[in-house]
């Protein structure tokens, strides 16, 4: 019921078009794209579950990028030796689960700690409420970074290393594997694992949207008071936001961890807790089509200056003049100020698109 | 049409109201019967909107007994009193701005509908046939209380009138036993004025027993059964409108009198 029949054909050549995006990329712009496409798709994840809390619900959260640590370290702890090293005599050869058994597990750990970081965030809105959940992130990330004494849980500032990667069906995905004889490199097959799980997130992002729990989320964000004296129990549904927000998040990061091999506390710095915001908020927040945009042009735009900038400005002048760190800065915020007075509400606003509650209905008030 | 029944359906007893030391309510008892059209008149600052504000659970009262239907509900939040039957508009409109006229009915919905995340999620048959109600009743009750512009029109692009309308609209989206109307007729013209009072008198004559706050004095007359007037936090006057005019603590209060 969600697609309608006209947009099918158009969503089977949106699959083809993905589906050949990695070999595309390959070819054209080399390896290493793909492995930055990839990245991309991680975003695309935290920022859709962001857009749960802050897009829907209307609660500003500057700590997400704490649930995305939560569910990289789940996986990072029980898919790598670092406890074997840590706790030998606990666990002589290290936990080595299955991702397939971490990766709800780690969901739905990251949901309890957006339930926790809900929970005493209640009462509050808007300057306040960013607040708490900056600490929030920040406490995070400050516990992985010195849990290492006096045992060592997380291995602190190092991080952990060797983890195990992501197999399915008994193939890990950090080789290479031949399917059907196409030969696929390990970053093509993370790619189509991440396309697959960024449908999914896109997939219960829509349907929740479109649904009596998605309209009561955005009662709250306009009006609170109205919300509730419509008979709609804010404590719950602010809490059921944030926990389904966060188990986006705790996927993506497992996935992240699985992926990278390597997870350190740095990764999850108030920077990137700052930068899925601003795809949400540069996107379109509230929109999924606008969320996916903002997060694959901001997750492009530093590689694209790092692999464009660099060659440019030595052709020019002959040197490096700005280094692209500090341009990206420049024209981030100057992105953000111009966006701030000419687009508000986003590159895809979320009201442009028509509404379509049901199909028939469209067609009747049109 | 007037099929008043004898149970009351809301009855406060000494109810009281304090913010600091400042009494907002002081030992206000009442009761709103069945069917009928209640009005709560009084002067700028009598208490009116804290009475509200109490029937519908925003404020806690600091003394006395609420009973709803028979049931009490001391301390309740505003979505319990929502699921018990109270439904109400809002002085200055609170309508969801940014959503379409029909999502707005459609949250109204919410308090007697059930579909949970995992139905939204599978989208399944129990789910779809709840969508399709929700979206059906809401379009009914846009219809009902007279909106004519498109059902997606956002809430903030209606006219004032409709607006008001609109939060009629939802508020009965979550099938109430009382509706509260917290001056709906503030800012209208006297056209709007007029369907505003047929609307209302639909909508009791539907069994809804509707409680009216109102400075159209006019309104309040023609419109309800009774009438109790608040003054300085007491309820100074109760009875039928024509009575309740000629008292002489009611023409004090609002013409001022020697206790100034």
């Amino acid at each position: 019921m969600t697609i309608n029949q006209k947009s099918k054909p158009l969503l089977a050549v949106l699959a083809i078009v993905l589906l050949l995006l990695p070999f595309f990329i390959d070819a054209l712009l080399g390896r290493g794209w793909v492995r930055i496409a990839d990245f991309a798709m991680l975003y695309i994840m935290l920022a859709l579950g962001l857009n749960i809390v802050v897009g829907y619900a209307g609660l500003l959260d500057l700590g997400y990028i704490a649930f995305f640590a939560v569910g990289a370290y789940c996986y990072a702890l029980t898919g790598s030796p670092h406890l074997a090293s840590a706790f030998p005599l606990l666990f002589p050869h290290g936990i080595h689960l299955s991702f397939w058994v971490v990766l709800p597990l780690a969901a739905l750990l990251a949901g309890g700690f957006g339930v926790l970081l809900g929970a005493p965030t209640l009462r509050l809105r808007g300057d306040y409420l960013a607040i708490v959940t900056l600490g929030f992130g920040e406490i995070i990330r400050i516990f992985l970074n010195n849990l290492n004494a006096p045992l060592n849980l997380t291995n602190g500032p190092q991080g952990i290393s060797r983890i195990d990667p992501v197999n399915v069906a008994g193939a890990p995905l950090n080789a290479t594997q031949q399917i059907l004889g196409v030969t696929l490199p390990s970053v093509h097959l993370y790619f189509y694992l991440f396309l697959a799980f960024t449908a999914l997130v896109v997939f219960t992002s829509r349907r929740l949207e479109k649904s009596r729990i998605g309209r009561a989320w955005m009662a709250i964000r306009e009006d609170e008071i109205a919300a509730s004296a419509m008979g709609i129990n804010t404590r719950n549904l602010k809490l059921l936001a944030f926990a389904m927000g966060a188990m986006f998040g705790g996927v993506s990061g497992a996935l992240f961890a699985g992926f990278q091999g390597f997870v350190s506390p740095e990764s999850f710095s108030l920077m990137e807790s700052v930068m899925v915001l601003c795809m949400v908020v540069l996107g379109g927040m509230g929109n999924i089509a606008g969320v996916i945009l903002g997060s694959v042009l901001l997750a492009l735009l530093p590689e694209v200056l790092r692999h464009g900038v660099v060659p440019l400005q030595q052709a020019l002048f002959g040197k490096m003049i700005i280094d692209p760190e500090s341009l990206r800065m420049l024209l981030f915020g100057g992105a953000l100020v111009v966006m701030m007075l000419y687009r508000p509400a986003g590159l895809l606003p979320s009201r442009v698109r028509r509404r379509e509650l049901d199909t028939d209905e469209v067609a009747e008030t049109v | 049409m007037n099929s008043i029944s004898a149970s009351p359906l809301l009855q406060f007893s000494s109810i009281s109201k304090q913010f600091g030391g400042l009494s907002a309510l002081s030992d206000v008892s009442l009761h709103i019967r069945r069917g009928e059209i209640y009005g709560l008149i009084g002067p700028n600052g009598a208490g009116k909107t804290t009475l509200f504000n109490v029937i519908t659970g925003l404020y806690q009262a600091s003394a006395g007994e609420f009973q709803f239907n028979g049931k009490n509900y001391q301390s309740c939040k505003p979505h319990v009193l929502a699921r018990a039957g109270i439904a109400r508009t809002f002085q200055n409109i609170r309508l969801f701005a940014n959503l379409s006229a029909l999502e707005n009915v459609m949250i109204g919905r919410h308090v007697r509908t059930k579909t949970g995340v995992i139905g939204a999620l599978l989208r399944n048959r129990a789910a779809r046939h709840e969508e399709r109600a929700i979206a059906e009743r809401a379009r009914e009750l846009l219809d009902y209380v007279g909106i004519t512009k498109p059902h997606q029109t956002l809430a903030r692009h209606l006219s004032y009138g409709e607006q008001r309308r609109l939060e009629i609209a939802r508020a009965l989206a979550t099938d109430p036993l009382l509706l509260a109307l917290d001056e709906p007729a503030a800012g209208m013209n006297a056209t709007e004025t007029e369907s505003l009072k047929t609307l209302l008198q639909t909508i009791r004559a539907s069994g809804i027993t509707v409680l009216l706050i109102e400075h159209d004095v006019k309104l309040i007359m023609v419109l309800c059964d009774r009438v109790a007037v608040l003054d300085y936090g007491k309820k100074i006057a109760e009875g039928i409108p024509d009575e309740v005019r000629r008292k002489p603590a009611v023409i004090a209060a609002y013409l001022g009198g020697s206790d100034d």
